[in-house]
């Protein structure tokens, strides 16, 4: 017996158990979970192209991308996702938000915001205001709407008021009358306040209204998927079960047929989850529930590399090596098989992260991190660690490693 | 065990699984769920045993009870299938419903308009493409081109019978189902390249005596022991998912499992064999080139 490598061995399967036990907390904290694990609302928003009109432009996207910003802030969902996807749509995510329907319907409010005179000529169009903001007023603290338009509804806005002083302007979301303001005096700086709310909260929703209304193109909902908190949670509880049955059947299994190796692979599977799930959380990756069946796809993969190898060292006991060469020997040997069949799944994963999109992009980067991290283990710890318990010298008899 | 010498027969099964498949999907087609055909999907739990006949009631007042396909799961819960609803209806409807029912919750809502849908399949069948060809490729630099074709038909005909049981039963498919079809492609193909690679090197000390079809056999039945253990311990992960993990991810997860397993067998049944007979063919055709060149 080789004490000190033993106590190297004792140190090293110490160290994964403490890793796998310290991690455990932070990981589950701070891990994203996706839509369908925590509920949430998914939606795509597309643009409608006018036929005839002008196309739709990347810029266009992006304004209503910063507009849907906006709105989404006031809903106080703690991580929302927004942004373009091609040059036509836009894709936004609210996770965990509490109260989908009222938030589907805020996104979804995508009319087109007009002021018209009181004889229904358009004055001035959405695309012209800028922003608008609720405020309260610094003259006598009463709660009031803020405008300012582009420099182009200035222009507009600076016409329609010096001809109708003393007259109504109507504000429409499509044919919807929403502020019937008077103009006072002619307004020529672009920057209008429209008062008489009774409370901030009013001015609020108004200001919020007015620049849902500011779409620079009409949005219509393509896709839209809300997935209720308790569904979510319920589905996260029933994979975690799913996932440890799994787990424990595999380790069961790799003990009771590998025996000695058997034990070393459940080490380094240990390790590897650890690995997985950490780069998980630093990549700061969204678990999906098809992204939790990658994760577990890919410990079958991880498994199969320790499989591979002790199968290579078993015919190499068989062919009459030593325990030593033989270990040398099947490992090398292994690796080709394990190298190429890795290369080959990470090609259809990339495919799949590629081309996927949403759910499935998860699932793509858990089962990528996975094959990796797999590979990693597999060449570098299983390795040293087999090694390490044969030098040890406790474990020589060559019946332990199933030969 | 001479696994190699009976490769007819398990040609033939092949073709048996193959053929109920194919005639079905080419009358029934495939049962495309919300995420191809565009549409809305609803989960409402209700507190008692939903009425089916009274909930269709209520999507009659809205024209939609002929068009609905209403399914009662676990916990009380109802699925409604329909085509795609506006916010404005869907938001009526579940008044409606909360009317009828009383205290009711709408746990998931989905809806797919028509172009999404389409944009799904389109890219579903690229990424297939791709992912073979790209397979193709490295096989080819890596092993030789009649390696990567023999992968790739076993690999094929496993596709094929998964998406036809789907078809078959009509079981309905969702986005779920492309990911779980290329899962299988690379666990396959994996699963498939370890014996490949075992061939090449036997291949390398091939003695002289030894005929390349024995070769071969020798070859799956040294990696025998691996596939079988390695489709084993994904069964495991699988079957625990498919019993425990829920109605959610069901299709995904049954769609794995079938291809996963039919996978590890035509690995072991046909890929190899596959390749031996483009070998055999392949002396064949030389031997001939040369006899009628004399």
């Amino acid at each position: 017996m080789n004490t000190k490598k033993t106590l190297q061995l004792v140190a090293m399967i110490l160290l994964v158990v403490v890793a796998a036990a310290l991690s455990y907390n932070p990981i589950s904290k701070s891990i994203k979970l996706g839509l369908d694990l925590q509920g949430g609302l998914h939606v795509v928003l597309q643009a409608v192209e006018t036929p005839g009109g002008p196309e739709v432009t990347r810029e266009q996207i992006l304004q209503v991308q910063s507009v849907m910003e906006q709105r989404v802030n006031g809903l106080g969902v703690t991580e929302p996702i927004i942004q373009p996807q091609g040059n036509n749509r836009l894709v936004i995510e609210l996770p965990g938000v509490q109260n989908p329907e009222e938030a589907i319907n805020l996104i979804g409010r995508t009319a087109l915001l007009t002021f018209r005179t009181a004889d229904g000529t358009v004055v001035v169009e959405g695309k012209d205001l800028k922003k608008a903001k609720e405020a309260l007023s610094p003259r006598n603290n009463q709660p009031e709407v803020l405008l300012e338009m582009t420099a182009e509804g200035t222009k507009k806005f600076a016409d329609a008021t010096q001809a109708n002083v003393g007259k109504q302007i109507g504000i429409f979301l499509d044919n919807d009358l929403l502020q019937n303001p008077r103009v006072n005096e002619p307004i020529l700086t672009g920057q209008a306040s429209i008062t008489g709310y009774s409370n901030l909260e009013e001015a609020r929703n108004i200001a919020m209204l007015l620049n849902s209304g500011a779409l620079p193109v009409k949005m219509e909902i393509v896709e839209k998927r809300t997935v209720g908190p308790t569904l979510g949670a319920d589905s996260l509880e029933k994979s975690k079960i799913a996932g440890m049955i799994g787990i424990g059947l595999i380790f069961a299994f790799m003990v009771a047929y590998y025996r000695l190796p058997g034990v070393v692979a459940v080490i380094s599977l240990v390790l590897y989850s650890v690995i997985v799930l950490g780069a998980l959380t630093l990549l700061k990756a969204t678990l999906t529930l098809p992204g939790i069946a990658g994760f577990l796809l890919s410990i079958g993969m991880a498994v199969d590399a320790n499989v591979i190898i002790y199968e290579r060292l078993k015919e190499e006991l068989r062919r009459g090596k030593t325990l030593r060469v033989a270990i040398e020997d099947g490992f090398n040997r292994a690796m080709h098989p394990v190298v190429d069949s890795n290369v080959t799944s990470l090609i259809a994963v990339a495919v799949l992260f590629f081309l996927g999109h949403g759910t499935i992009k998860g699932f793509a980067v858990t089962l990528g991190i996975g094959v990796l991290a797999s590979l990693f283990t597999a060449i570098t710890f299983t390795h040293y660690l087999l090694r390490l318990t044969h030098s040890s010298g406790l474990f020589n008899n060559s019946k332990l490693y199933g030969a | 065990m001479n696994i190699v010498g009976r490769r007819k027969i398990w040609y033939g099964i092949v073709l048996l699984l193959l053929i109920p498949g194919l005639i079905s999907l080419m009358l029934q087609g495939l049962n495309m769920g919300i995420d191809f055909r565009g549409g809305s999907l609803l989960q409402i739990q209700m507190e008692q045993q939903p009425d089916v006949a009274k909930i269709r009631t209520v999507l009659d007042q809205y024209q939609l009870g002929a068009s609905s396909y209403i399914q009662l799961s676990e916990n009380n819960n109802v699925l409604i299938r329909t085509v795609s609803l506006e916010q404005d209806k869907l938001n009526q409807i579940m008044e409606s419903m909360r009317g009828q029912f009383g205290k009711i919750e709408l746990l998931r809502d989905e809806n797919v308009g028509p172009v999404i849908g389409k944009e799904l399949a389109t890219n579903a069948l690229l990424a297939l493409g791709m992912a073979m060809l790209a397979i193709v490729g490295y096989m080819t630099y890596r092993f030789e081109f009649k390696f990567a074709i023999a992968g790739i038909l076993s690999l094929f005909s496993v596709v094929l019978i998964t998406t036809g049981i789907y078809s078959i039963f009509q079981i309905e498919i969702d986005g779920s189902f492309v990911a779980a079809i290329l899962t299988v492609i690379g666990y396959c193909i994996h699963d498939t390249i370890v014996i490949f690679d075992r061939i090449r090197e036997n291949l390398q000390r091939k003695k002289r005596d030894e005929a390349l079809e024995d070769l071969v056999n020798r070859s799956v039945l040294e990696t025998m022991t691996r596939s079988i253990n390695t489709v084993l311990t994904v069964v495991f992960v699988l079957g625990a998912l498919l019993v425990f993990g829920g109605e959610t991810i069901r299709v995904f997860t049954l769609a794995m499992l079938i291809g996963v397993v039919l996978g590890g067998c035509s690995s072991i049944f046909n890929a190899s064999q596959l390749w031996l007979d483009f070998k055999l063919w392949e002396k064949a055709q030389r031997v001939k080139a040369k006899t009628n060149a004399v």
